[in-house]
């Protein structure tokens, strides 16, 4: 197992700029998550590790060795793709000893490892069959053992779990987890689905357009996110945002939310951090819909809203709420019934709301 | 097939339209395979003769040069026609195997690769087709003469070669095209050159097209006339111009052209049977969405 390590990465297709100067290292164990839109540059980050992609400036470390002009095959790394790439002219025992007859692996030895993974991924009874007789999830295990088999110093999985539906993805979701757990395996893992990223990472690289966003735990990522995007990319439903403006009135620090919609009171520390901090006193306040609370009465810090629409999930209820121009989501528990068009009041919990400038998009914080 | 084809109106009218198309196809067959076992008289009897006693004397005759004796004649040696059918043979399965191989790797390389001026030097490929054979022979010629390439197998198979990769190229960029580039990056990345991918994952998957592109490549080569009747005087000469000869100057033999022509029609057709899963396949290739 290994370490990678990719250092002022940039990678142009044409006039694109698919990846921009993005430097980012997973520890030897780790389970890293490359999350952002498509386009974002997350599969060519990873084309570019296994090599299948060049890259037009940067370094590319495994094991801290440079490995930028070597071919796939010298990387000893083992990519998952989205369609799985099956051999369709094999059988599965066939595409799962590909790559051992690659490094002329002796054959009682080849049907040894086979045996141990296919047990592992309780594909044994596929064996003989040739992928067009495979279902998508187990494909999708075929796809994996080729991996597993190779015993290699890195995992690379493209949006692996992507095509399948939905009950099979949240299994294979835990089951991908601990399987990483359990063989210690370096993997970093592409993915548009901020909730396999949250349940699977240990470290997560949120991107954008070429840039990497943030880079940290889940928890960091969804407690401070560190620019508007990673705000509203992670998190379902997505981060509360509402533009708002910073000002002095009666020597108190305040927030003006929307068109003067309602005023928040808040600490002199964070009020000098914004006047240091910020480009101007236009700020976006994030909160996320567990952060806002329905009180039975109205107190100094509630504010009144009209309840826009109310979702019940079974679990919780999402009650949208309207305030003046702006929408809130809120989480509930699902007792709380507000009719439609109800007055009710809401509390932001403010130590856990998001101040984020809105020239540069980054976190006040 | 039997459930679409089940009982009932469908079924017969498909079978008459079948039975009609056949007919129409196999009729000139039969008329050749007839013609070769008829008497000479019989040729050109009208009506035409359905029932006959068959004969082998035309096969005889193509395949062999007599002497007339006064105890009749006498056979003293075999006719150039069999070694021509190897001849046939022999240019046209290797200048096949050649255009079908280079016509792949290329395609390969159009289709994966960033080639600067990619599509000038596709259409440039495809250029060489579209003159008709006929303008370039008389510079052909002269060229070959100089180089000594007149009326040798290497020569034809050459001039088979060159005409038939472009038509292999286009197609068999078609057939890698549809085959997705994952596979190779899958095998590169177990641990396999670009080469070896090629062989081991991408031709593999090809086959339908290989054998598609073979088979009209094999047909070109295998009924060429005009190149072959130029180029060739005897010792590379090919079945085709062989066959035009015949109607000659002691009349036109038509059991003999009929038997040879039947003994040029077959190994083609058992090519192409032997290739019709691949071909069926291959002609509807890229029509069908997987």
């Amino acid at each position: 197992m290994a370490d990678v390590r990719v250092q002022n990465l940039t990678k142009r297709f044409d006039d694109v700029v698919a990846v921009k100067n993005l430097s980012l290292e997973c520890k030897d164990r780790e389970f890293m998550v490359f999350l952002g839109p498509s386009g974002c540059g997350k599969t060519t980050t990873l084309r570019s590790i296994a090599g299948l992609e060049h890259p037009d400036e940067g370094d590319i470390y495994i094991d801290n060795n440079q490995v930028n002009d070597l071919p796939p095959a010298d990387r000893d790394v083992a990519f998952v793709f989205q369609f799985y790439a099956l051999y369709p002219h094999m059988t599965v025992y066939d595409n799962m000893a590909f790559p051992l007859k690659a490094v002329k692996m002796p054959k009682p030895e080849i049907e040894q490892r086979i045996k141990e993974v296919s047990a592992v991924l309780r594909i044994e009874r596929l064996l003989n069959r040739t992928p067009s007789k495979l279902s998508g999830g187990e494909m999708q295990r075929v796809a994996l053992g080729r991996a597993m088999v190779r015993r290699p110093k890195v995992f690379l999985m493209d949006e692996p779990l992507t095509n399948l539906d939905a009950k099979l993805r949240s299994e294979m979701r835990a089951e991908l987890k601990r399987l990483q757990k359990d063989i210690g395996a370096t993997t970093i893992y592409v993915t548009h689905d901020q909730l396999e990223a949250m349940s699977m990472g240990d470290k997560i690289a949120v991107m954008n357009q070429g840039v990497a966003q943030q880079i940290g735990t889940p928890g960091e990522v969804y407690d401070h996110p560190a620019s508007l995007f990673v705000a509203s990319f992670v998190g379902s439903p997505a981060m509360n945002l509402l533009d708002c403006e910073y000002r002095q009135e009666d020597g108190k620090s305040v927030l003006i939310v929307g068109e003067n919609d309602f005023i928040l009171t808040i600490s002199d520390e964070l009020g000098k951090k914004i006047q240091d901090d910020a480009t101007d006193s236009n700020l976006i306040l994030g909160i996320r819909a567990e952060d806002v609370f329905v009180r039975d009465e109205a107190a100094e810090d509630t504010v009144q809203a009209e309840v826009y629409v109310v979702e019940p999930l079974g679990s919780e209820n999402i009650i949208d709420l309207r305030i003046g121009e702006n929408m809130l989501k809120v989480k509930t528990l699902p007792t709380v019934q507000p009719d439609i068009g109800q007055t009710i009041d809401m509390w932001l919990d403010k130590n856990r709301m998001h101040l984020f400038d809105k020239t540069t998009e980054k976190a006040i914080s | 097939m039997s459930k679409k084809f089940g009982k009932g109106k469908g079924h017969t009218v498909a079978i008459i339209v079948i039975l009609i198309a056949l007919i129409f196809y196999l009729i000139p067959i039969y008329w050749i395979i007839a013609t070769s076992l008829k008497k000479w008289p019989d040729i050109f009897v009208m009506p035409p003769k359905f029932f006959f006693k068959p004969t082998l004397d035309n096969y005889i005759g193509l395949m062999t040069i007599r002497t007339t004796t006064t105890e009749g004649p006498k056979i003293v040696g075999a006719s150039p026609y069999p070694r021509q059918l190897l001849n046939s043979t022999i240019i046209g399965f290797v200048s096949t195997a050649l255009a079908v191989g280079l016509g792949t790797i290329s395609a390969y390389a159009f289709s994966r690769f960033e080639v600067k001026g990619k599509n000038d030097m596709m259409f440039f490929i495809l250029s060489t087709r579209m003159l008709p054979p006929v303008v370039v022979i008389i510079p052909l010629f002269l060229m070959y003469r100089a180089l000594h390439l007149i009326d040798t197998h290497f020569g034809l198979i050459l001039l088979y070669t060159t005409f038939n990769v472009s038509f292999a190229t286009w197609l068999m960029k078609g057939f890698i095209d549809e085959i997705p580039k994952e596979y190779e990056e899958a095998a590169l990345v177990d641990g396999y050159s670009r080469f070896q991918a090629f062989i081991k994952v991408v031709l593999p998957q090809a086959v339908t097209g290989i054998a598609a592109t073979a088979v009209f490549c094999l047909i070109t080569a295998w009924n060429e006339f005009a190149f072959a009747l130029i180029m060739t005087t005897r010792n590379a000469r090919t079945a085709p111009p062989s066959l035009a000869s015949r109607m000659g100057t002691s009349g036109v033999e038509w059991g003999q052209i009929a038997a040879g022509t039947f003994i040029f029609l077959l190994p083609v057709a058992v090519f192409t049977f032997i290739m019709r899963k691949h071909l069926l396949r291959g002609v509807t290739f890229g029509a069908i969405k997987k």
